[in-house]
C-alpha cells in the first residue's frame, strides 16, 4: 500500500479528526466508512477502550474508544461525535472521535517523522506530524493503537 | 501442456485414491491371500502413476511405477505377501501423501525423492528383472489395441468411427436442426475419440466442449454432457453443432487439442426427413453388430491392463467451492434479518401474517437447504483412524482393534475440518493411557485384543462422538494424588471433589497421567487442547471412567454453526440471547426459595439442587437487588445443570451467529453476537464457560 502511495507523487491523504482541541490525521488507505454514532452494545469483561459492538450492514464491528486509550476524559457524545471505521489486515474496527473535520493531502516533504520513545507506550501511537501550514497535524499509527502493527 | 487448472481435480482424485489404497492395504492386512485387493492396489498405483505423469509430477510416478512392479509380481504369485511387503507398501502410501501435501502447499511435488523406499521395492523385486517383465506387457498391449482395427472392414469401419452417423434426433432437435438449415447455418455431426492414455478424460472432454462452442451451437451430444462430465463414456464421443465455420475449421481447432486422438466430422442435412432417417437407421444397426464385435476385444485389453477406466465411483461426491457456500450463507442470514425485521412491525393485519409465515417457511427451507450442502459425513475424518490405530498397536506392543461405527453422521464442513485432530488425541489416549499391556489384560481376565471405540450418532440438535475404550479406566486416587502434587488443588478441595470432578481435572492445562513420557501422548498438552478446541467448536466434552472397565469421552457438537433458535432474555436494558437447545427449562424462584451450600446460591428444584448464577454479576450489570422472585433459565451442559437469574423473557427467536472479530477473541462468557431484527446487535451467552 505504501509504495503504490509514493507512486502517486509522494503524496499521501489524511482525515483530519479532533480530540479536545487536537487534531489528528488518520491515513485514508485504511479507512473504510465514517459513520454518526449508533447505539452500541456494550461488551462485557472487554477491555475499558473497547465500547462495545455496533452493527454496520450486517456485520459486527467492535467500537473502541481512542479517549480512553490515550487517557484523555470520557467520551461526550454530541452531534459531531462520527466512528471511523478503519481495515488492518482485514479486521475492521471503529474508532470513535470528536469530530470529523476535513480530507488533507500531504507530500513526503510535509510529514516529519517522529522517534517513539520506547518507555512511553502513547508514543507509539503517533509516528509523523504533518504540517499544513501555520497548523500541525499528529498522525496516528492505528496500526498500533489498535494493537496491530501497521 | 498447461495442466495447472486440474490441479485441483488431480488433488481430489489423487486423495480419494489413496484413501482406496489405505482401506485395501488395511483389509490386506488382516486377510492374508485376497486376490481383489491384490487387483484393487494395483489398479489404484496405476491410476496415480498416470495422474501423476499428466501432472508432470516425476517423482510420484516413478515411486508409483516401482510400486506397481511389485504389485504386478504378487499378481502374477511370484511374491507372497508378508509384514515386511506390507510396511513397504504403507511407508510408499505414506510417502504418496506426504507428495500430495506438498502439491497442495505449493503446487509442486518437492525434492524428496524417496529413495530408500524405492531401494527396498526394488530389493523385493530382487531376482526378478522387472524392466523385462515391464517391457513384456507394453508390446502385447499395442497390439491388442491395434488388432480390432486392423480386421474391420474398410467400409463399416468408417460408420462405427462416424457414430454420430448412428445416432437419432428427437422432435426438438429436429427442429432446432431444420430451423438452423432455414437461416443457411451449417450442421454438423462430429465425433472425437480420445487418446486412450488420456488421464483426466472428463476435463479433457470440458476442453473440447469449450472449443466447439466457441465455435458453434451445441444441440445435442452423445453420451449426454452429465455423463461425460461424470467420465461416464469410453473414449470417444459425439456432438452436434450448428456453426457457420467451414469442416475444416473445425478439423484444424479439434486436432490441436492435446490427447485428442481423431476426429470425423460430417455435415448433416435433414430433409424428407422420415426416408433418411430409416436408411441412417439402418446402417446404424449394421453397425452396431460391428461394434460388438470390437467391444469385446477392447474389453479384454482393459483387463489385460489391469485398469478399469470407466468404475463408477461409490461415493458421489459434489465439490462446491466453500466461499460460495458462505455467499449464499450470508444470503440466508440477510433474509432472517428482514424476517425478523417483519416481525417486529405493529400489524394485525392478516395479510401480514401470512406474509410472515410465507417468510418463516421460505428462510427454514432455505437454512436446511444450504446447510445440507455444507454437510460431510464424519466418514471423512474418521477413515484415517484404522491407520492410525494399527500403526499404534505397532509402535506400542498391543493388541488393539478399532470399531467404529456411524461413519455417515453427518456434520458442518468447518466442524469436520476442525475435529480431527482433538479425535486423534483422543484415540491415542485411549490406545496409550487407555489400555493396559496384553499380559496385564490376561491378568485382570479380559481377552488380550484391547477393544477401542469410536461412535457417532445424532442426538437431537447435536451430533454425538465418543471414544471409548475397554482399557483399565482412569485412576481417580491417582489423579487426585497428581494434582495434588503439582499443586492444582489443596488438600481441603481434593476432599470435598466427587470422582467426577476429580477426573475432570485432566481437562486442566498441563495435566498428564502417564507415568512415562512416550513418544504417543503423556506430554501434558493433551485434554486441555482438545476441551479448548471442541468449545470453540461449540461443543462439550465429558468424560465418564470405570476403573478396571475402561473410560468413555462424550463429544458433544452442535449439528449447524451458523443459525440456532435461542431465548432472547434481558438484563436491566440490555439483550442477550440463549441458545435453546442448552435450556431445560425456565421458572419462576422465591427469593427466599434460595439456599447456600458452600457460599454457593441454589436452589432446589423438584429434588435437583441446581446451582444460580447471577448474570448481572457476572456481565457487569450494577443495580440493587430488591425483587421478591426471579425469572431463573435452567440450563443443561452435559450432566450439569445451573439456573441463569434474568429479569425478563423476550421470547424466541432464531438468530444468524456472528463472531465478535479478531479484537475480542478472549472475551468469556460471550459466545457471540447476532443482529435483531431492529438492527441492535445482541450477544449470544456462552452456556459452556458460564456452568
Amino acid at each position: 500500500m505504501e509504495t503504490k502511495q509514493m507512486k502517486n507523487e509522494d503524496i499521501k491523504q489524511f482525515i483530519v479528526v479532533k480530540f479536545g482541541h487536537e487534531q489528528y490525521g488518520i491515513n485514508i488507505q485504511i479507512v473504510q466508512n465514517i459513520v454518526r454514532m449508533p447505539n452500541i452494545t456494550r461488551v462485557p469483561n472487554a477491555p475499558a477502550y473497547i465500547k462495545g459492538v455496533i452493527n454496520l450492514r450486517g456485520e459486527i464491528i467492535p467500537v473502541m474508544s481512542v479517549r480512553v486509550k490515550f487517557e484523555l476524559d470520557e467520551d461526550q457524545f454530541t452531534h459531531a461525535t462520527r466512528i471511523i471505521i478503519v481495515k488492518v489486515d482485514g479486521n475492521a474496527i471503529g474508532l470513535i472521535v470528536d469530530e470529523v473535520l476535513e480530507v488533507i493531502q500531504l507530500s513526503e516533504a510535509q510529514i516529519e517523522k517522529i522517534v517513539s520513545d520506547a518507555d512511553d507506550e502513547k508514543s507509539k501511537y503517533v509516528y509523523a506530524v504533518g504540517k499544513v501550514g501555520e497548523e500541525l497535524v499528529t498522525l496516528l499509527n492505528v496500526g498500533s493503537i489498535i494493537g496491530v502493527e501497521e | 501442456m498447461d495442466v495447472s487448472q486440474y490441479l485441483e481435480i488431480f488433488i481430489e482424485e489423487a486423495k480419494e485414491h489413496l484413501q482406496n489404497l489405505n482401506e485395501a492395504l488395511l483389509e490386506m492386512e488382516k486377510s492374508d491371500d485376497n486376490k481383489d485387493l491384490v487387483n484393487e492396489i494395483f489398479r489404484v498405483a496405476h491410476t496415480l502413476k498416470g495422474m501423476a505423469a499428466t501432472m508432470g509430477f516425476k517423482k510420484m510416478t516413478v515411486l508409483t511405477h516401482d510400486m506397481e512392479n511389485v504389485l504386478s509380481e504378487i499378481r502374477n504369485g511370484k511374491i507372497n505377501i508378508s509384514a515386511e511387503l506390507l510396511d513397504v507398501l504403507f511407508q510408499c502410501l505414506d510417502a504418496l501423501e506426504q507428495y500430495i501435501d506438498q502439491i497442495i502447499e505449493t503446487g509442486t511435488e518437492g525434492d524428496k525423492t524417496n529413495q530408500p523406499i524405492i531401494d527396498r521395492l526394488n530389493l523385493i523385486l530382487e531376482g526378478k528383472d522387472a524392466k523385462a517383465s515391464q517391457e513384456d506387457e507394453k508390446p502385447s498391449e499395442s497390439e491388442n489395441s491395434q488388432e480390432p482395427q486392423a480386421e474391420a472392414i474398410q467400409d463399416d469401419q468408417e460408420t462405427i468411427k462416424r457414430k454420430h452417423k448412428m445416432l437419432s434426433f428427437n422432435e426438438f432437435e429436429k427442429n432446432a436442426i431444420l430451423k438452423a438449415q432455414e437461416e443457411s447455418y451449417n450442421v454438423y455431426g462430429i465425433t472425437i475419440v480420445i487418446s486412450e492414455s488420456c488421464v483426466l478424460k472428463s476435463a479433457r472432454a470440458f476442453i473440447i466442449f469449450r472449443t466447439l462452442e466457441g465455435l458453434g451451437q451445441i444441440i445435442k451430444s452423445h453420451p449426454s454432457v452429465q455423463d461425460i462430465e461424470d467420465e461416464k463414456f469410453d473414449l470417444d464421443f459425439s456432438v452436434f453443432l450448428i456453426s457457420s465455420e467451414s469442416q475444416d475449421k473445425f478439423l484444424k481447432e479439434l486436432n490441436s487439442i492435446a490427447e485428442v486422438e481423431e476426429v470425423y466430422v460430417d455435415e448433416i442435412h435433414l430433409e424428407g426427413t422420415v426416408q433418411n432417417f430409416e436408411a441412417k437407421e439402418h446402417k446404424a444397426q449394421e453397425g452396431e453388430q460391428e461394434e460388438a464385435q470390437e467391444v469385446k476385444p477392447s474389453k479384454e485389453k482393459a483387463d489385460n491392463k489391469g485398469q478399469a477406466p470407466t468404475k463408477p465411483k461409490a461415493n458421489r461426491t459434489v465439490r462446491v467451492d466453500i466461499e460460495r457456500l458462505d455467499n449464499l450463507m450470508n444470503l440466508v442470514s440477510e433474509l432472517i434479518i428482514v424476517k425478523n425485521g417483519l416481525e417486529t412491525v405493529e400489524n394485525n393485519n392478516q395479510n401480514m401474517n401470512e406474509q410472515i409465515e410465507y417468510l418463516e417457511r421460505i428462510t427454514t427451507n432455505l437454512h436446511d437447504a444450504v446447510m445440507k450442502v455444507r454437510m460431510v459425513p464424519v466418514e471423512r475424518v474418521f477413515n484415517r483412524f484404522p491407520r492410525l490405530v494399527r500403526d499404534l498397536a505397532r509402535k506400542l506392543n498391543k493388541n488393539l482393534e478399532l470399531h467404529m461405527s456411524g461413519e455417515e453422521t453427518e456434520l458442518d464442513r468447518t466442524v469436520i475440518d476442525e475435529i480431527g485432530d482433538p479425535l486423534v488425541h483422543l484415540i491415542r489416549n485411549a490406545c496409550d493411557h487407555g489400555q493396559e499391556m496384553p499380559a496385564e489384560r490376561k491378568n485382570s481376565g479380559k481377552s488380550e485384543i484391547g477393544n477401542v471405540y469410536l461412535d457417532a450418532y445424532q442426538d437431537g440438535n447435536n451430533v454425538v462422538i465418543e471414544v471409548a475404550d475397554d482399557g483399565n479406566g482412569i485412576d481417580v486416587e491417582k489423579v487426585k494424588a497428581k494434582a495434588l502434587n503439582n499443586g492444582t488443588i489443596t488438600r481441603d478441595q481434593a476432599d470435598a471433589m466427587s470422582d467426577q470432578d476429580i477426573v475432570e481435572l485432566l481437562f486442566k492445562p498441563s495435566f498428564s497421567t502417564a507415568d512415562q513420557i512416550s513418544d504417543v501422548s503423556g506430554r501434558g498438552v493433551g485434554l486441555d487442547v482438545v476441551k479448548t478446541k471442541i468449545e470453540a467448536l461449540g461443543g462439550d466434552i465429558e468424560v465418564k471412567t470405570k476403573l478396571g472397565k475402561g473410560s468413555k469421552f462424550i463429544i458433544r457438537l452442535p449439528l449447524t454453526l451458523a443459525i440456532i433458535q435461542a431465548l432472547m432474555v434481558r438484563l436491566e436494558d440490555e439483550k442477550y440471547a440463549i441458545p435453546l437447545n442448552t435450556i431445560q427449562n425456565i421458572e419462576d424462584v422465591k427469593v427466599s426459595d434460595i439456599k447456600y451450600i458452600q457460599n454457593q446460591e441454589v436452589i432446589n428444584l423438584r429434588g435437583h439442587v441446581i446451582p444460580i448464577i447471577r448474570l448481572d454479576g457476572l456481565l457487569g450489570i450494577e443495580r440493587e437487588r430488591t425483587e421478591e422472585s426471579m425469572t431463573v433459565v435452567i440450563v443443561n451442559k452435559g450432566d450439569k445443570q445451573a439456573g441463569f437469574v434474568v429479569d425478563g423473557l423476550i421470547g424466541q427467536q432464531e438468530i444468524v451467529i456472528k463472531t465478535l472479530g479478531k479484537y475480542l477473541t478472549n472475551i468469556k462468557l460471550i459466545a457471540g453476537a447476532t443482529i435483531l431484527g431492529d438492527g441492535e446487535v445482541a450477544l449470544i451467552l456462552d452456556v459452556n464457560s458460564l456452568v
